[in-house]
């Protein structure tokens, strides 16, 4: 991490208000940061899912287990790290929401919106045991040239992203 | 959240958030209730919804499922750009019938 690399990390319960707080938290960052409207959005959008996931389908909203929130701000790039105490998971087993047979299913939607509105997603084996996501999105540089741009994706954009 | 009829089609009028904790069991009520209540020509009015989570997407579509079980059809009305954009990208834009303008959205039920 260099020196001007700030980290900031928070655990929360698993109660469904930690999902605002920790959506909340993570857009004054964002903010702060330098982030335009639309991407504070998808920021907090992409928070939000991982806290859910975590809460929902991690800790199975056991309120023994916490989630795990990081967030490390690097000169080039704000990475979010939720972590939650289950039993893991592959993306690789993530049921696709988009195939024809789950458009009407009512979940299973969360992976596929953080994937789509951050610049790099992974899922990892966390140190809490459970499932670790990491996302980031680069943090736009002063000027018309920054290349964050506010206009939204539309559904070929939302292919899956680089790994982290 | 207010409910509304013109002709035989019932409007509602949602605003805020539709997300985990924030509306997404209210929306879930008063669809069970208009259900139970034999209204089955549900249009959703979402001009004041700024905000839809996936637990409110899920909502949209279980709301959608349950209307279309009981031989009726749910419609969606006035998007916002931000709740049109995540129709979009996870298709569902295909699945719910979508409107701009009342009046056209009460026609299409007749």
């Amino acid at each position: 991490m260099t020196p001007e690399a700030k980290h900031l990390e928070v655990i929360l319960d698993t109660h469904v208000e930690s999902v605002n707080l920790a959506e909340e938290m993570c857009l004054r960052v964002a903010e702060a940061v330098g982030f335009s409207e639309d991407e504070c959005y998808r920021i907090g959008m992409s928070v939000r899912e991982g806290v859910i996931n975590a809460f929902h389908y991690g800790n199975q909203e056991k309120p023994d287990k916490k989630i795990h929130l990081a967030l490390d701000l690097t000169q080039e790039k704000m990475i979010i790290h939720v972590m939650d105490e289950g039993k893991g998971f592959r993306l690789a087993d993530v049921p696709d929401p988009l195939a024809e047979e789950n458009l009407l299913s009512t979940s299973g939607r969360g992976i596929f919106l953080m994937r789509a509105f951050m610049d790099e997603f992974n899922v990892v084996p966390g140190r809490t045991g459970g499932a670790e996501i990491i996302m980031s999105k680069k943090i736009p540089t002063p000027g018309p040239a920054s290349g964050n741009g506010n206009h939204p994706k539309s559904s070929s954009d939302a292919a899956p992203k680089r790994e982290v | 959240m207010t409910l509304r009829e013109v002709g035989t089609v019932t409007i509602v009028d949602l605003s805020g958030r539709i997300a985990l904790g924030e509306g997404s069991a209210l929306l879930r009520k008063t669809i069970r209730d208009m259900l139970e209540g034999g209204q089955t020509k549900i249009l959703l009015n979402l001009g004041d919804v700024n905000y839809i989570d996936s637990s409110g997407i899920g909502e949209l579509v279980s709301a959608f499922t349950a209307v279309r079980n009981r031989g009726g059809e749910l419609k969606l009305l006035n998007l916002t750009k931000k709740v049109h954009d995540l129709l979009q990208i996870t298709k569902l834009f295909t699945v719910f019938d979508v409107y701009n303008e009342e009046p056209t959205a009460v026609r299409s039920y007749l």
